[in-house]
């Protein structure tokens, strides 16, 4: 027998305060018998093809009425076994595989897979360079947050700020296609440099744009900071303790969230990204509201790396000198014959990478992007592997959905930043 | 760069990993050898045999600490040379990485599941296993991960797995019409653990036969 409290009133009565709910004690308890429900578990689908589970994850979930009992998640819908195809393909082939993995983020991939053949091969990139790639990765650190902020959004019922978010992507899309000449599938980098050197005008348009940034994450701050049912469905939902999540491989902003400062830009340094002036943003909770409030931070501290960054881009060559990794320039693969011989050397053969092997880290998007590669001396690699983060990410979910409530699996799921192209790979 | 040398030659460089000289110094057998690769990355090659207890020491002593387990993965060279099965660990306190290798001959192609040690090894062991087949014992939920459950044509980072499958692809075509969705809804697909067999490919129904049942590797 459970005591319950009737608490309709239709109409404010002396007895009630001025929120309209009975004071405590005014009305008599009303005794309820438990009725015994005989049932068993419900068994509910979400997915593959499902608006709020960011692409084709599949969710299978056992229901005791409206808690989550267990969830198993299935994956592999969209796997295009990109790392079998990398066996096929020289080493530079393999870049335009990187960015279909993470069509979020594409630059990022990009970037890291040649940083991981360059230290396999011990190429040492020139200064320009490095300063371009990190104003690539931090751009499109914002870029994949910002798609995320936006479905976050959508997810807990608010479009606004999904159309706020696309306008700032947008304008990185037209960065992208400046550059790269494509919005997405950019394959920007080679190993030893860049496709090319960036465009005339271009530095001065991510400076515009990172200008121009703050203001909208202000106002879309203040419209889910401020909002009840964003709060609501958020704080206090799919948390999970630091040491858990370090246990559970949680990586980037997720892992933060949850208190642990680990970020690969800080603990395993690249690109001497130790001369940047930069905080990194912890939570407290590590709960959907707090990885909520460390990504909406790293966008802002992105934009400090960013103009540090511009601030200090060097000028001279963006490839390296080196034209058994690097293509001699077009007049010069014309008009001498040592030119010539590497150029067509480069292009039917593909570069020569020593036997060796390297696992290169940087702080993706997404969390810890680890890029293997293992080389036998040949064009080809022998293996290469992507450590995907968010695969790793996703593979909690059963863990921060299991004995909540079926609509927070929505909201955890979609505070996690999961791109399905990556995880299937 | 890819140097093998003996651990004295490298105490006391600048080259010298702290964990490597203590890893030996308490599994003195279970240490094969040590690689430094592209500079300053640390290989350790371990006995399959000893690879569950020197990973569990390597997490739980306080001078290691490695408390976070980045990757698991696994290479093929092809030729019949022994797949190596590879741990990418970090330690997040000391802020050291160290990876551990264990070569496994082509059959024997079983290793100890790390799942109890760290959780973040549940999907990547899977993972490795439908890529690979390599099967980790003691592992909670052993299923294909990337591939689907019925996959009856081996496991495709192999390299004697072929780029577009041993099928063809009318008989890939056919399997994947004749594939009932709905058997993936059943309440028994819930059911963790039902670790599949170690199957090599040639015993695994060929194309052209009629199809059968236990196909499932």
């Amino acid at each position: 027998m459970a005591k319950k409290t009737l608490e309709y009133q239709l109409s404010r009565t002396p007895e009630m305060g001025m929120d309209f709910r009975p004071t405590p004690g005014m009305l008599a308890p009303v005794e309820l018998k438990e009725p015994s429900f005989d049932s068993e578990n419900m068994l509910i689908n979400i997915g593959p093809q499902h608006p709020a589970t960011h692409g084709v994850l599949r969710l299978v979930l056992e229901l005791d009425g409206e808690t989550v009992v267990r969830c198993i998640p299935h994956i592999g819908y969209l796997h295009s076994s990109f790392e079998k195809l990398g066996e096929y393909r020289d080493w530079n082939q393999v870049i335009p595989l990187t960015d279909r993995m993470d069509y979020l983020a594409p630059l990022i991939y990009n970037c890291t897979y040649a940083m991981a053949v360059e230290k396999m091969m011990g190429v040492q990139v020139t200064e320009r360079c490095r300063y371009v790639r990190i104003i690539c990765m931090e751009m499109d650190r914002i870029f994949s947050h910002l798609l995320w902020l936006g479905t976050w959004a959508i997810d807990v019922g608010a479009f606004t700020p999904f159309l706020y978010a696309f306008q700032e992507r947008e304008k990185v899309y037209k960065l992208h296609e400046a550059y790269t000449g494509a919005r997405i599938t950019t394959s920007a980098t080679r190993i030893g440099g860049m496709m090319a050197d960036i465009p005339q005008g271009w530095a001065e348009g991510v400076r515009e744009f990172v200008d121009n940034l703050p203001k909208t994450l202000d106002e879309i701050e203040y419209l889910l900071s401020t909002n009840g049912i964003h709060l609501g469905r958020t704080q206090g939902v799919g948390a999970i303790s630091g040491e858990d999540a370090i246990n559970c491989g949680f990586s980037g902003p997720n892992l933060r969230a949850s208190g642990v400062p680990y970020d690969v830009r800080k603990d395993r340094p690249y690109y001497n990204y130790e001369e940047f002036d930069f905080d990194i943003p912890i939570g407290e909770h590590g709960d959907c509201y707090d990885r909520y409030l460390v990504r909406v931070e790293e966008m802002r501290q992105s934009c400090r790396i960013l103009y540090q960054a511009l601030d200090r881009l060097p000028e001279g060559p963006i490839n390296v000198d080196d034209h058994k990794v690097s293509l001699p320039s077009k007049t010069d693969a014309m008009n001498d014959m040592a030119s010539m011989i590497h150029h067509f050397k480069l292009v039917m053969e593909g570069v020569k990478a020593p036997p060796g092997e390297s696992y290169f880290a940087v702080e993706g998007s997404k969390g810890e992007l680890g890029m293997y590669v293992v080389s036998d001396g040949g064009s080809k690699p022998v293996r290469w592997r992507v450590r995907p983060p968010s695969f790793v990410n996703l593979s909690v979910i059963p863990k921060l959905v299991e004995g909540g409530m079926l609509a927070d699996v929505i909201m955890v799921n979609a505070s996690l930043d999961i791109v399905l192209g990556e995880i299937d790979r | 760069m890819n140097e093998t040398t003996t651990l004295t030659e490298l105490n006391g460089t600048e080259l010298a990993h702290p964990s490597v000289p203590a890893v030996s110094a308490r599994f003195p057998g279970g240490i094969l050898r040590h690689e430094v690769v592209a500079g300053d990355e640390h290989i350790v090659y371990v006995d399959p045999g000893q690879s569950f207890a020197i990973l569990e020491w390597l997490k739980t002593d306080p001078d290691q600490f490695y408390n976070y387990l980045s990757d698991v993965t696994a290479v093929d060279f092809g030729g019949g040379r022994p797949l190596q099965v590879v741990w990418q660990l970090f330690s997040i306190p000391h802020r050291r990485h160290l990876r551990v290798k264990a070569e496994l001959p082509l059959d024997a192609l079983e290793i100890d599941s790390v799942a109890g040690l760290w959780a973040s090894a549940n999907w990547l062991e899977r993972e490795v296993w439908d890529m690979f087949g390599i099967h980790f014992r003691n592992h909670p939920d052993l299923r294909r991960i990337l591939m689907p459950e019925h996959y009856a044509e081996g496991h495709p980072l192999r390299k004697d797995f072929p780029l577009r499958g041993r099928f063809s692809r009318a008989e890939q075509t056919r399997r994947a019409l004749e594939h009932n969705p709905e058997d993936d809804y059943i309440p028994s697909q819930l059911e963790q653990g039902r670790a599949p067999q170690v199957v090599p490919w040639r015993e695994i129904q060929q194309p052209g036969s009629t199809p059968s049942e236990g196909q499932e590797s």
